[in-house]
């Protein structure tokens, strides 16, 4: 088969890449391995009920009559043609950090917030302030540059270590690859993602978003193959020769894009003992995932947050944790708890946890079902200590685990967040083979989008490399 | 083609482009990017979609050309011209 750009991966980026490429005429191919499209955030039926599998919330909300610079999400919808009501976002109520010593609620725009800290933590507010002002613009998404610690800059606008961690809690369990810090220029985007834009929800899950890019890239004439995994990269002179599938046969594209993460898909080439080794080691932190089906409302159990984020004990520590599921801290979603007029079904209640990888991938199959249960237990007994009982009301239970992940996306270790050393550009050593999605530096669902549109416009559309006038 | 129709034909790309701009009272001597919200990644766009929808090349280093609509009709009305006899 020959097209003019091959796309490994229908996770978000590959798929709006695929469209942003398919609505300009090119001939593209988005090869998958699974039966299903999403990636990391793709759903599924069990039992009856339906889920998504990871969705929490979609950041960077455009609010009502947003007037200002342009964000994140005006821009998919500018460069993907979309009508912004398709993919029906409703805001959050509020969100919330809690920690043993203090409680903040924030919700979108930085109002909130910052009134919460002026209370809790007056002597504090001021510096507050200012770190937004710093953070208010986006940085260029496509250079290269070396890391810059968040903890030390935080240091010049914060004193206090406690208020620190609650502000670096949300964005690290959103988007850190990197263990205790995060560098600065990804804390600005998430400090704008997640604090000033702030949280929606689709009200129907993340099968809205899919059904949109997955339907409009069929109408564009996009060739989407499931259950169609890439076996190698076939390399000749610099050069991606062509794909070969797992199933047989080969795909040729003059240009080719992967979303496979980067040590994955340099280790699918045919020359990989000869690639010239980078910095770049795999990503270390992994997360489970309880998901909990409730008989009501959360709201009517005294829950009303749509995410909560928690730590408890002295100093919040992102990083693998020793233990196979950290019950310190967590992060705890109520999709029933947005703002939309007709409440999901099913209720659900869902928590993140840190996991240990190697643990997880370390257990036979009889003992990694007996850890599956007994992590449940365990987050359990950590999310009811924040939201009070619930668990009499669960009618049904699921979990994943740094396995799923991996299974799900091919990223080593479960590593959600991929590797912590970015290839920015999303160029590689090949001339026709270039990175989007989580590798190059953008993740969640919004980043994920945005990377597979600039890597598009980058690389494919405008054919110089830069990003046009 | 008329210089109105080339005017039209630009601003029906800006709109779907841009469908929340409001096109109706754009000024043919000012910078589109100071009467609308467009970027550099838009304007990108209209090059694309000149390209796909009329088959017209327009250059990186023309890009400036096309900052107002009068600009487009100059720059671009001769390259529609020819390819109106090109086709006939
Ligand atoms: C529990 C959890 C909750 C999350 N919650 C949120 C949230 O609430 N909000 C948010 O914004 N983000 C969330 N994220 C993060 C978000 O899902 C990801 O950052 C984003 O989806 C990444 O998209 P991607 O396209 O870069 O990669 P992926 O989704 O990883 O897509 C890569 C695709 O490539 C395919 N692939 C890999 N190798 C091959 C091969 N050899 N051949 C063919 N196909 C291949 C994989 O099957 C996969 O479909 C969450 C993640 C997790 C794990």
């Amino acid at each position: 088969m020959r097209c003019d750009v091959a796309i490994i991966g229908a996770g978000m980026s590959g798929l709006a890449a695929g469209l942003r490429l398919a609505q300009f005429g090119r001939s593209v191919v988005i090869l998958e391995r699974h039966g299903m499209w999403g990636g990391l955030n793709s759903f599924y039926k069990k039992d009856g009920y339906r889920f998504d599998v990871g969705l929490h919330a979609v950041t960077n909300a455009l609010s009502p009559g947003y007037r200002g610079p342009r964000i994140p999400l005006q821009r998919i919808y500018r460069q993907l043609r979309l009508d912004p009501d398709l993919f029906a976002l409703d805001p959050q109520g509020f969100s919330m950090t809690v920690f043993d010593d203090a409680t903040l609620r924030f919700s979108n725009g930085l109002e909130l917030l910052t009134q919460e800290i002026a209370e809790r933590f007056p002597g504090e507010v001021d510096g507050f302030r200012l770190l937004g002002e710093r953070c208010a613009a986006y940085p260029d998404s496509m250079v290269e540059r070396p890391f810059v610690s968040t903890r030390a800059i935080l240091a010049d606008f914060i004193r206090d270590p406690l208020l620190v961690d609650m502000i670096l809690c949300p964005l690290l369990y959103y988007g850190s690859a990197h263990e205790n810090d995060v560098d600065f220029d990804q804390f600005k985007i998430l400090f704008n993602s997640i604090y000033r834009e702030g949280f929606c929800r689709p009200k129907e899950g993340v099968r809205r978003i899919l059904d949109v890019l997955v339907s409009r890239f069929r109408e564009s004439g996009g060739r989407l193959l499931r259950s169609t995994a890439v076996e190698a990269i076939e390399v000749r002179d610099r050069r991606v020769a062509a794909l070969r599938l797992e199933a047989g046969g080969v795909v040729s594209a003059d240009v080719v894009l992967s979303s496979a993460g980067l040590l994955e898909t340099m280790a699918l080439r045919t020359d990989a003992d000869r690639v010239p080794p980078g910095p770049e080691v795999p990503g270390e932190l992994s997360f489970v995932e309880t998901i909990w089906v409730l008989d009501r409302p959360a709201k009517e159990l005294g829950w009303e947050p749509s995410v909560a984020f928690f730590n408890r004990g002295s100093g919040f520590s992102w990083r693998r944790p020793e233990v196979f599921v950290d019950d310190t801290s967590g992060v705890i979603c109520c999709p029933g708890n947005y703002r939309h007029d007709v409440a999901p079904e099913p209720v659900v209640l869902r928590a993140t946890h840190l996991a240990n990888h190697r643990a997880w991938f370390s257990f036979d199959p009889p003992a990694y079902d007996e850890a599956k249960r007994e992590a449940l237990k365990i987050s359990e007994s950590a999310v009811e200590a924040i939201t009070g009982p619930f668990t009499s009301h669960a009618l049904y239970r699921d979990m994943f685990t740094p396995k799923t992940v991996t299974k799900f996306t091919g990223h080593r270790n479960g590593a959600v967040y991929g590797t912590p050393d970015k290839r920015r550009t999303g160029r590689t050593d090949l001339d026709n083979l270039f990175l989007c999605g989580t590798d190059q530096g953008f993740v969640g669902i919004v980043g994920a989008m945005l990377s597979g549109i600039a890597i598009a416009n980058a690389y494919v559309l405008s054919a110089k490399g830069g990003e046009g006038a | 083609m008329t210089d109105n129709e080339v005017r039209q034909l630009i601003l029906d790309i800006i709109h779907d482009i841009a469908p929340d701009e409001d096109l109706s009272d754009v000024k043919p001597d000012v910078r589109l990017r100071e009467q609308l919200d467009l970027d550099s990644m838009d304007f990108l766009d209209i090059v694309m979609e000149l390209r796909k929808r009329h088959k017209i090349e327009v250059p990186e280093e023309d890009y400036m050309q096309l900052a107002t609509l009068d600009g487009c009709v100059a720059y671009l009305g001769p390259k529609f011209a020819a390819i109106g006899s090109s086709a006939a």
